[in-house]
């Protein structure tokens, strides 16, 4: 489980996180929504420690962040392994073939042999249909693919949560579909998954839980049925507002 | 005419593969090491104790000053300040080894800039995505970062080290036996200036195609992971 606690990031000029409170249950996916600029990015980036917030407490399984501390880099590499990330923009390492994307972490991080990582890395490419791609290099490939490249490569590292952030915001509808089909089969896995998107039709249906946001502030907090059957004013004038 | 050409470039490529190839070959590989630390310095903060960070800091300003000074002063007046400036110090080289150090620290300088900014030129997305798999600060510079700066690197390093090979022929006027100095000792005997000194571009000229023919090939090889559009 993931829990935060008065967590409240301030950038220079803006505050991108107000006082949060929330949890996040193992084998759930919980689905961020929220307009543009609430701190969505900025939530799911202080997950993986890339972002700091400057106070509030951050626990995930049996480890206590203090976000008002300098954080211990041992500590910083143990939850950033814990939390696997998928990015907008899939930032795989364009100098390593996919296979060698894939077993990266698992060779240099996680100390595992390389015909164990490529094993594993192997089933991952069959799970998402991109086996045959395993020798080359991300350029070849479209964005759909390396975007289930890049859940691969969080996946081979055994996180207890995968974050996406915008998983599919930077594809094609077809491309997009691809994706968001791989992430509906790890929600039957029962994987941890903490998902920001601008897809209503995914966190309708594959969601457990649903988290709205909005000017750094948690507005909403509960199930896909209230969420969508029972809004608030704010949440429904949101909702129409993706409406065309 | 023919039996001047015949006799002398046996003796000035000798000098080439005796004096000028090593002492560009030496003084690039150490100044290139010397590049990568002093970028890397450049760009880190690390984090920890105030001491640490005092002698850093020291270190990088000290780094900063390196860094101008060889690149605004000129190789020659470096070259006679080590070679023969420096025994006034109490501090002696033969002139090899006094080539070898100024050659080494001039490139240093150049190449940190240019490494420097290969570095900065990778995007921070892929730091962030290298982090997030829980790789160490050391392990996303050398592992992801380093790799791809090198290629952005490259022509600009291989730019320097052709002018090194070139520059090197300033190393005759501090009593090293290389290509020129050889080309100048028989022109004193043959009084054939003209002959002779074209001899010697023309081995020089030979020396940099084929390094410029071994860049592209490098480039290519590590450009195997860019898309080539039309390719
Ligand atoms: N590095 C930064 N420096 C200053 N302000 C920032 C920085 N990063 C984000 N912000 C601000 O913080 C706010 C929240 O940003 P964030 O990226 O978390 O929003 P978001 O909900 O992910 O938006 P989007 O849907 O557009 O991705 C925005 O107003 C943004 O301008
Ligand atoms: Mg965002």
């Amino acid at each position: 489980m993931i829990k935060l606690e008065h967590v409240d990031k301030q950038y220079r000029d803006h505050h991108a996180l107000n006082d949060i409170n929330l949890t996040f249950e193992a084998n759930q996916t919980t689905v961020i929504l929220g307009p543009s600029g609430a701190g969505k990015s900025t939530l799911l980036r202080s997950l993986n420690l890339l972002e700091r917030p400057q106070s509030g407490h951050y626990q995930i399984g049996a480890e206590q962040v203090d976000f008002s501390q300098e954080i211990p880099t041992k500590l910083v590499l143990k939850v950033r392994r814990m939390t696997g990330m998928v990015f907008q923009s899939w930032n795989l390492f364009p100098h390593l073939t996919i296979m060698q994307n894939i077993t990266e972490g698992p060779i240099h991080v996680l100390n595992q042999s390389k015909a164990q990582a490529e094993q594993k890395a192997l089933e991952l490419l069959e799970e998402v249909g991109l086996a045959d791609t395993k020798d080359r290099y991300p350029s070849q490939l479209s964005g759909g693919q390396q975007q289930r490249i890049s859940i691969c490569r969080a996946l081979a590292m055994d996180p207890e949560y995968i974050l996406f952030d915008e998983p599919t915001s930077a594809l094609d509808p077809e491309l997009e579909a691809q994706v968001l089909r791989v992430l509906l089969k790890l929600a039957q896995q029962q994987q941890s998954m903490i998902v920001v998107t601008h897809n209503i039709e995914f966190a309708r249906r594959v969601a457990d839980k649903i988290v709205f946001l909005e000017d750094g502030k948690i507005e909403f907090e509960g199930t896909v049925d209230e969420f969508f059957n029972h809004p608030t004013q704010r949440i429904h004038e949101f909702l129409t507002g993706m409406e065309f | 005419m023919w039996d001047i050409i015949v006799s002398s470039t046996p003796e000035i490529v000798w000098a080439g593969i005796k004096y000028t190839i090593p002492l560009a070959v030496i003084s690039f590989i150490i100044g290139f090491i010397i590049a990568v630390f002093t970028a890397i310095v450049r760009i880190t903060t690390p984090k920890g104790n105030p001491v640490v960070l005092f002698f850093w800091r020291l270190l990088k300003w000290f780094l900063n000053f390196y860094v101008w000074l060889f690149r605004s002063t000129p190789l020659l007046v470096q070259l006679f300040i080590i070679f023969f400036g420096l025994p006034n110090a109490g501090i002696q080289f033969n002139a090899f080894t006094a080539g070898i150090i100024t050659f080494s620290l001039n490139t240093g300088a150049y190449c940190s800039e240019t490494i420097r900014g290969a570095i900065s030129s990778i995007p921070d997305s892929q730091w962030e995505a290298a982090y997030s798999i829980g790789m160490t600060h050391r392990q996303v510079l050398f592992r992801i970062i380093f790799p791809q700066a090198l290629r952005v690197a490259l022509p600009p390093l291989s730019n320097s080290f052709i002018g090194l090979v070139k520059d090197t022929s300033l190393a005759s006027s501090i009593t090293i036996l290389e290509m020129f100095m050889v080309s100048q000792q028989i022109t004193a005997k043959n009084y054939e200036p003209l002959l002779m000194y074209s001899i010697v571009a023309a081995v020089y000229a030979v020396f940099c195609t084929v390094l410029t023919i071994l860049q592209h090939y490098l480039e290519k090889r590590m450009s195997r992971y860019v898309q080539v559009t039309g390719e």
